[in-house]
């Protein structure tokens, strides 16, 4: 069972506070301790501003899964923009196209249990996140 | 926008960040704090992140570069407060925080910076008082 939660519009730098301020407020509804709050906010925080940088604006949909013995979090991150050319790069560390450190995807990967990158160019990015209650 | 107010306490510049700063507001700060450093001479910087739970790679390189750059204007600085979700966070990111001189709290901190100002003072002394000597050895 996969309930939806909230829905957060990200167009500018505001929101991405407004996106992982809720995320780590549903977290911690959740049952989630205060480390993995943080790096579920964390990695909200970098994709969500993935957004803003590369396709100016997109959403943040936060829901609860319910799978069996899964229960956790899931973060969807998606825009409209010009999407990524090479997801492998992408994920690779230092590697930027927007000045940045070229650390926020790589380093999101490491911060929550699963992700998954679709993209296609022209068309946009959809990132999804999983952390689960252990 | 929110604006953090950059206080003077002695020879100290102190910066406390009490909310969730958004990017603009990050990049503000920076500005501010470096340009009170030119104002007031002061002596060191310590950024207070007590209150602070999240820390993503541009907060995170926001804070190492505030300190560089004060490094290269004089005043060392030293963060201190970091909460442990925050610091597992930002290794687990993988953020290098090379360079910045940390403490487990404001009072530590403040021991730590006073420690960095003196024994820089005391190179300083050294170095002009070589340079003197070396004008009278000339003489």
């Amino acid at each position: 069972m996969r309930q939806v939660l909230e829905e957060v519009a990200v167009r500018n730098n505001t929101d991405i506070v407004t996106a992982r301020n809720s995320v780590r407020t549903y977290a911690k509804q959740m049952g989630f301790g205060l480390v993995d709050q943080s790096r579920i906010a964390t990695a909200v925080s970098e994709l969500a501003r993935n957004i803003v940088v590369y396709a100016k604006s997109g959403k943040v949909e936060i829901a609860k899964l319910n799978e069996g013995p899964k229960k956790g979090i899931e973060v969807v991150c998606e825009d409209n923009g010009p999407g990524i050319p090479d997801i492998e790069q992408a994920m690779s560390e230092g590697f930027t196209t927007g000045g940045s450190l070229g650390m926020g995807m790589p380093g999101t990967k490491k911060l929550v249990d699963e992700m998954n990158v679709w993209s296609e160019a022209g068309k946009g990015t959809r990132v999804t996140i999983r952390k689960f209650l252990k | 926008m929110e604006r953090i107010p950059v206080l003077k306490i002695s020879d100290f510049l102190i910066v406390t960040i009490q909310v969730a700063l958004d990017d603009e507001s990050a990049l503000k700060l920076q500005e501010d704090i470096l340009e009170e450093i030119a104002k007031t001479k002061a002596k060191g910087l310590l950024i207070d992140i007590t209150a602070v739970d999240i820390v993503d790679s541009f907060m995170g390189r926001m804070i190492r570069d505030i300190a560089r750059m004060a490094r290269l204007m004089g005043p060392p600085t030293i963060v201190v407060g970091m909460q442990p979700a925050v610091a597992i966070t930002l290794v687990e990111l993988g953020l290098k925080m090379t360079g910045v001189s940390c403490a487990l709290n404001l009072e530590k901190g403040l021991l730590m910076l006073k420690e960095m100002v003196e024994a820089k003072e005391r190179e300083e002394r050294t170095l002009e008082a070589e340079e003197t000597e070396g004008y009278e050895a000339s003489a």
